[in-house]
């Protein structure tokens, strides 16, 4: 037993007037405002670096809310610090993507370079080192983020190159890099046109003459001045367009629910927390064309009969946060957003907030309990948020894929939509394909593009002298598929059928090198780092998955290990509180149902196939 | 409102529309074990035990948090709820030190009944014995052993939401998750005002009565109803007995205080037992207290009070009653000192 005290305390003397007075004022700020926690914590943390005792209870006292709840709220979330940690904080990304393309052999040299281990700050102060779920950079895997930058396509030289730069005082600002990891204008394109990616590279995002000599904001012009409401739903449901974040719920059937709704005030939150590992693609919409969402959001407003949105964007995607609220200053200043747009009785304005290291806030109630200020805890179903959402009132959630789809839609038609993509996902999909690729990339394509087609095509196919092994569809709460599905055109329905998902459109392709329990390893420390905790099934269980598949992978396992992953993976699946428990052993049961006999092997013979795993 | 009516377990049930699944199955008498659930406080659906087979659902849905709805067809002990359940127990008995051997809830402890009930031992891929957890017994009256705690957030809630004292949260994430105070501090260091109404709900041996650790199993104590002797409220409260002494008091489920307390209330009846309680009135003479009857203490203030009165004047007597005796109490001295002695003055202390 370890006697329970509190470690990392500090008082209010230790903290300059001057510091307390710029808490003050940002506390002043955001006083009045609903769910004002998030944000405050957020920038008190940018002046401080951290968030000592004094300052939540400063905060706790400003916002009145209970001391227990500020503290409870921010250890929820993984990027709020409450101890003092380096200059430079370096996330090294271990999510499932980076963990095929190497990422335990680049946190070692991180280790050796810095002379630190994971949690540990460098005696210069200069960086601390931290282990993180994951960055949504996949394309550039194995990466790291140090403070607001991404660094990709990590090597040893790399590493030292990178360290050495920061060393010398040549560290990066975010907001001058043109994009995050590459540029999508020099990715294979399609020959098709695009809907939702036409403006990413050929506009610059930080003008809103741009956008608006591409037409921008002609859509929205459109739906204010020349239609009801009620028909911009029709043209949405006519579309057939589904939600892109990965459960695929009609659009327009989720507008059509609030819209009859008399309560008031109403919202739309656009979801741009892209948390799932090997998702990648909203971060370039955000970034090349973030009028876009605005507009694709505006327009849902309109439609609803909401004024006010919200868009959650998830912490690491420090460009993305950066560009939004540039587009949304200047919508603001050109009369895109605000009050009576288009001289009409419209009003509509949008907020940025950011979350700050939580995947399972991508859950939409957890999204808008973050929003609250609240722990990232899903909330029950029904009722659904479309009735009663953020601050209990009707709420539209959208993924940014799907509100930038929206434009388009309204400027040329449901029925021009519809005749794209496939009789059961209609439309565009932007797909990523990542792993084992020679060129990892996203590309949009009508739906219904093969998993062949998007490895050799888009994906400059596998690696020089590997073989094909198997695929991680949708993201990495879904099933994997073989060899047998190359040839599916994937939209929601046939990837469901074949034990895959469509899900956010990611593809993580993978060679004979992975050893399939090493992976199914590293995705159990995903879900365990991410389950919120709030039920037993998950919070308990998401552990017991990593110990007993680190146990196996280590030539430790038991006979009777698989059995007890199937009946605790039964479990879950029917009895954890939300998505992320229901799902987090999807995975494994598809992996053990394809390669059960490589399982075996490991615990009867401790023989890793792949040679990934080394027994003792 | 109309009754509508449910089935449970092939049983026709009526339920008030707004009832949730299981406050319409213990109305008919059915039981549905819960754990998380903690009566008159939001259910949060979140230890699972509860889950029930509703047809149609594509899970099995937590009974303390779902709806009862018109021609639901609910099961409560089917094979798949049975085996979720076992699962759950299972789980929370691998994540702490749940050994009762020397536990103080130990026959009391909704854990261990459950355990029972689905026959479910301590599981084989269990924490290993050397893991570490936290203790906290640096105050006086409660006890935090977190190596028992099973995050049912029922603490929580009777913080929050029955004393309405906001001095406990969950922190932290996942199977970090933990119960926090201010700043993650120990309960001396925080908000916390120490009435211990999360010791009371909770519902294994997470958080204890520290004065009561090892006096005495629930087997061998006797409950005994009586009125908390502090304030005027008349808090109604259960004192724990063994050999003829109190082990602990708890609130009891009754008017006016429906299980609550307040710090004095529950920790503060040290007294009872005290070697310094007065058990004889006293009588300082020469600067020194004797022991004296009843007949003769009242005698001698009887006539001390004639004296003042006589010498004096009524007006330079005064009395002070307290807020610890009844109302009827009160009455009675105002009236003494106002008809009797003859004077106005006289106060209460309201506050103690």
């Amino acid at each position: 037993m370890i006697q329970h005290t509190q470690s990392a305390s500090q008082t209010a003397a230790d903290i300059s007037p001057e510091v307390f007075s710029k808490l003050e004022a940002i506390i002043a700020r955001y006083q009045d405002q609903p769910g004002a926690l998030m944000p405050v914590l957020q920038e008190a943390q940018d002046l401080l670096g951290y968030l000592p005792v004094a300052v939540q209870e400063r905060i706790a006292a400003g916002l009145n809310i209970p001391g227990s709840e500020v503290f409870g709220t921010m250890s929820f979330y993984s990027m709020y610090a409450w101890a003092p940690k380096g200059k430079y904080i370096i996330r090294m990304c271990e999510s499932p993507p980076c963990h095929v393309n190497g990422s335990e052999n680049i946190l070692q040299v991180l280790k050796e370079e810095l002379g630190v281990g994971v949690g540990e700050t460098t005696t210069d102060g200069l960086f601390t080192l931290e282990l993180t779920a994951c960055l949504g950079v996949c394309e550039v895997a194995p990466a790291m983020q140090i403070n607001e930058v991404v660094f990709g396509n990590l090597t040893r030289d790399k590493v030292k190159q990178v360290l050495s730069d920061y060393r010398a005082g040549k560290a990066v600002d975010y907001r001058a890099l043109p994009y995050t990891t590459n540029d999508f204008r020099k990715y294979k394109q399609s020959p098709q046109e695009l809907v939702v990616l036409d403006n990413v590279g050929g506009i610059d995002p930080m003008k809103i003459d741009d956008y608006l000599a591409k037409g921008g904001y002609s859509a929205l012009k459109k739906a204010v001045t020349s239609m009801t409401p009620e028909a911009v739903v029709e043209e949405v449901k006519t579309s057939g367009l589904r939600g892109r974040g990965g459960a695929g719920f009609p659009c327009g059937v989720k507008w059509s629910f609030t819209r009859p709704l008399t309560a008031t005030p109403k919202y739309i939150v656009c979801n741009a927390d892209e948390g799932e590992p090997g998702t990648i693609k909203d971060r370039y919409i955000m970034e090349g064309d973030p009028h876009k969402v605005l507009e694709g959001m505006a327009i849902a407003g309109f439609a609803v009969g909401a004024s006010k949105g919200f868009i959650y964007v998830r912490g690491e995607y420090y460009l993305s946060k950066y560009r939004l609220q540039n587009a949304i200053d200047q919508a603001k200043a050109k009369g895109y957003l605000g009050d009576k747009l288009f001289g009409t009785d419209f009003s509509f304005d949008i907020e940025v907030r950011s979350g700050f290291g939580s995947y399972v806030c991508g859950e939409e109630t957890a999204l808008i309990e973050s929003i609250e200020g609240h722990r990232g805890y899903p909330r029950a179903k029904p009722p659904f948020p479309g009735v009663e959402g953020l601050w209990h009132q009707p709420t539209v959630v959208n993924n940014v894929e799907t509100l930038a789809s929206v434009p388009a839609i309204i400027n040329r038609g449901g029925e021009w939509y519809k005749s794209l993509g496939t009789e059961n996902t209609t439309g565009t999909k932007i797909y990523q394909i990542i792993g084992h690729v020679k060129t990892p990339q996203i590309v949009e394509v009508p739906v219904g593009i093969t998993l062949r087609e998007l490895i050799d095509t888009y994906g400059g196919g596998l690696r020089e002298g590997s073989t094909f092994k198997m695929c991680q569809t949708g993201g990495a709460s879904a099933g994997l598929v073989t060899a047998d599905a190359l040839d599916i055109p994937m939209d929601l329905a046939s990837l469901a059928q074949v034990g895959g998902a469509l899900g956010s459109g990611t593809m993580l392709v993978m060679d004979e090198s992975v050893c399939v329990v090493d992976f199914m390893r590293s995705v159990a420390k995903f879900f365990a780092h991410e389950s919120c905790g709030q039920c037993t099934p998950c919070r308990e269980g998401t552990p017991r998955i990593l110990e007993t598949l680190s146990r196996i992978c280590q030539g430790q396992g038991q006979v009777g290990d698989l059995d007890f992953l199937e009946r605790l993976a039964g479990t879950m699946v029917d009895a954890s509180f939300c998505p992320l428990g229901q799902t987090a052993p999807g995975p494994l049961m598809s992996a053990l149902k394809l390669f059960r006999p490589e399982f075996e092997e490991h615990i009867k013979e401790r023989k890793c196939r792949a040679g990934v795993c080394r027994f003792a | 409102m109309p009754n509508s009516t449910l089935s449970i377990n092939g049983e026709t049930v009526e339920f008030t529309p707004g009832q949730t699944i299981l406050e319409a199955a213990r109305g008919a008498g059915i039981d549905i074990p819960t754990l998380c659930y903690l009566k008159g406080t939001t259910p949060t659906g979140s230890c699972r035990i509860c889950v029930v087979e509703v047809e149609g659902a594509r899970t099995l849905l937590p009974a303390c948090s779902t709806a009862a709805a018109a021609g639901m067809v609910v099961q409560t002990e089917s094979e798949r709820v049975v085996a979720a359940r076992k699962m759950v127990i299972e789980l929370m008995l691998a994540s702490g030190n749940h050994n009762c051997l020397i536990c103080e809830a130990n026959g009391e402890c909704e854990l261990q009944a459950l355990a029972y009930r689905y026959q479910v031992s301590t599981p084989i891929f269990a924490n290993p014995p050397d893991t570490q957890y936290y203790y906290e017994d640096n105050n006086t009256m409660i006890v935090r052993d977190f190596s028992k705690c099973i995050m049912c957030g029922r603490c929580v809630r009777a913080c929050c939401e029955r004393q309405v004292n906001l001095a406990i949260d969950i922190g932290y994430r996942g199977s970090h998750n933990k119960i926090v105070a201010r700043g993650d501090y120990p309960y001396s260091d925080s908000d916390c005002v120490f009435c211990g109404e999360c010791v009371q709900a909770c519902p294994v041996g997470a958080l204890l009565d520290k004065a009561a650790r090892f006096q005495g199993r629930v087997w061998e104590r006797t409950k005994v109803r009586s009125t908390c002797p502090y304030c005027g409220v008349g808090c109604q409260i259960d004192l724990h007995v063994k050999g003829g002494r109190i082990v602990k008091v708890t609130g009891a489920d009754a008017i006016p205080n429906e299980g609550r307390l307040c710090v004095k209330g529950r920790f503060g009846w040290g007294f009872v037992h005290h070697p310094d309680r007065l058990t004889t009135p006293l009588i300082k003479e020469n600067g020194k207290f004797r022991e004296a009857s009843w007949d003769e203490a009242l005698d001698l203030t009887a006539r001390r009070l004639r004296e003042i009165k006589d010498k004096d004047g009524a007006d330079k007597i005064g009395g002070w009653c307290s807020a610890r005796v009844t109302n009827e109490e009160n009455y009675l001295f105002q009236k003494f000192m106002r008809a009797v002695i003859g004077t106005n003055h006289v106060d209460h202390c309201a506050r103690l």
